[in-house]
């Protein structure tokens, strides 16, 4: 595949993610995964995974993240230079802010006449229960083989699971995790 | 030029430092916007928040796109924009050029095997609690449940069924108008 057809495939998926990218964070990653797992060959379900992770420990939302990261690794993956794959990563953050930029500036002239109207409120009542069902598609579709290699893999879900319930900072418990990881698999 | 070079330092400043995004920085943001800044009224920021949250994209820029523009018109969204994204480009840059090339490594592969569940786990668990912020009850529950069934057992990608879920929102109140009219 050529460079440039890479990156016009890299700009208009992700272009596609922020356009649709309803519910942020969460809600967005099975969209995410579609794009650059299974509709594009760019990076395995373990890269992704790890950037969901990657993700909750370094600032800023999940969909520049994945953006920056995927834009870089298809590029080099494809065996690509370094700056190419920086071009990569700055194509892909542009094209999932780009829908963001075009939508508010349209709802700054004009939200605040429609906020109340029946067709705006209707959608978002449909829209919410929407998003839970994205953000509960995202868990199960990370429930696999890849991520859940044994039965340790179980106890430490079970253990992040019953912690991040009691309000514990998630960045403590994936470093956490990661020490258990050392410690359990040789 | 000066206030907006201020717009993006306030909003590189909330970029770098919101780990997680979404709610976590509605703090963050609050404190700086409407109380340091008096960019906003506290009623507008709330405004903009039920806004941001409910257009696509991440929350976090379409919260900085709104002040910048509401404030400073459209090239101040252009600087607080900038703001918010340069600091996790600038982090996940400098990680994917080092993790793609360390990846292999048998350490840094054995941390990742007890994270990737621990992941799944941040996922699911505050699932009850925004189920009750979104308002799901006996009524509506049949439309996360089918959500899960397409995205997840048949696949079908996520953009469809946003639009589909659009498009029913739209539809819906013309159906009921016609239905009362006869």
């Amino acid at each position: 595949m050529k460079l440039i057809e890479l990156y016009v495939a890299l700009f208009l998926s992700f272009f596609k993610i922020g356009l649709f990218g309803f519910g942020g964070g969460y809600a967005m990653l099975p969209l995410i995964r579609h794009e650059v797992v299974d509709a594009h060959p760019w990076i395995s379900i373990n890269d992704f995974t790890d950037i969901v992770a990657i993700s909750q420990t370094t600032p800023g939302p999940i969909a520049f993240n994945s953006a920056t990261y995927v834009g870089y690794a298809a590029v080099s993956n494809m065996g690509f230079s370094t700056f190419q794959g920086i071009l990569g990563s700055a194509i892909c953050t542009l094209a999932v802010s780009l829908p963001s930029f075009v939508i508010m500036t349209l709802i700054c002239a004009f939200f605040f006449k429609v906020k109340n109207n029946p067709p705006v409120r209707s959608t978002l009542s449909v829209l919410k229960p929407t998003i839970i069902g994205l953000i509960a598609s995202a868990a199960l579709m990370l429930i696999n083989k890849a991520n859940f290699i044994d039965y340790k893999s179980w106890i430490i879900f079970g253990t992040v699971f019953l912690a991040s319930l009691q309000k514990i900072d998630p960045i403590l418990l994936i470093a956490l995790s990661g020490v258990a990881g050392i410690l359990l698999y040789h | 030029m000066k206030r907006y070079l201020e717009l993006f330092l306030v909003f590189f400043k909330i970029g770098a430092f919101t780990f997680g995004g979404g709610y976590a920085m509605i703090p963050l943001i609050r404190n700086e916007v409407v109380k340091k800044k008096n960019w906003l009224e506290d009623d507008e920021f709330m405004d903009m928040l039920a806004i941001a949250q409910s257009m696509p994209g991440p929350m976090a820029l379409n919260t900085a796109l709104f002040v910048g523009n509401k404030r400073f018109g459209f090239k101040g969204s252009l600087f607080s924009g900038l703001g918010i994204i340069l600091p996790s480009f600038i982090t996940i840059l400098f990680i994917a050029i080092i993790f793609t090339q360390f990846k292999n490594n048998p350490i840094v592969e054995r941390i990742f095997k007890g994270i990737r569940p621990a992941v799944v786990a941040l996922i699911a668990a505050p699932l009850t609690g925004l189920s009750k912020s979104a308002g799901i009850s006996r009524k509506n529950a049949w439309i996360p449940f089918l959500v899960v069934i397409a995205v997840w057992l048949l696949k079908i990608s996520p953009a469809y069924i946003i639009a589909a879920a659009i498009l029913s929102g739209i539809l819906y109140p013309i159906y009921l108008k016609k239905r009362i009219k006869r």
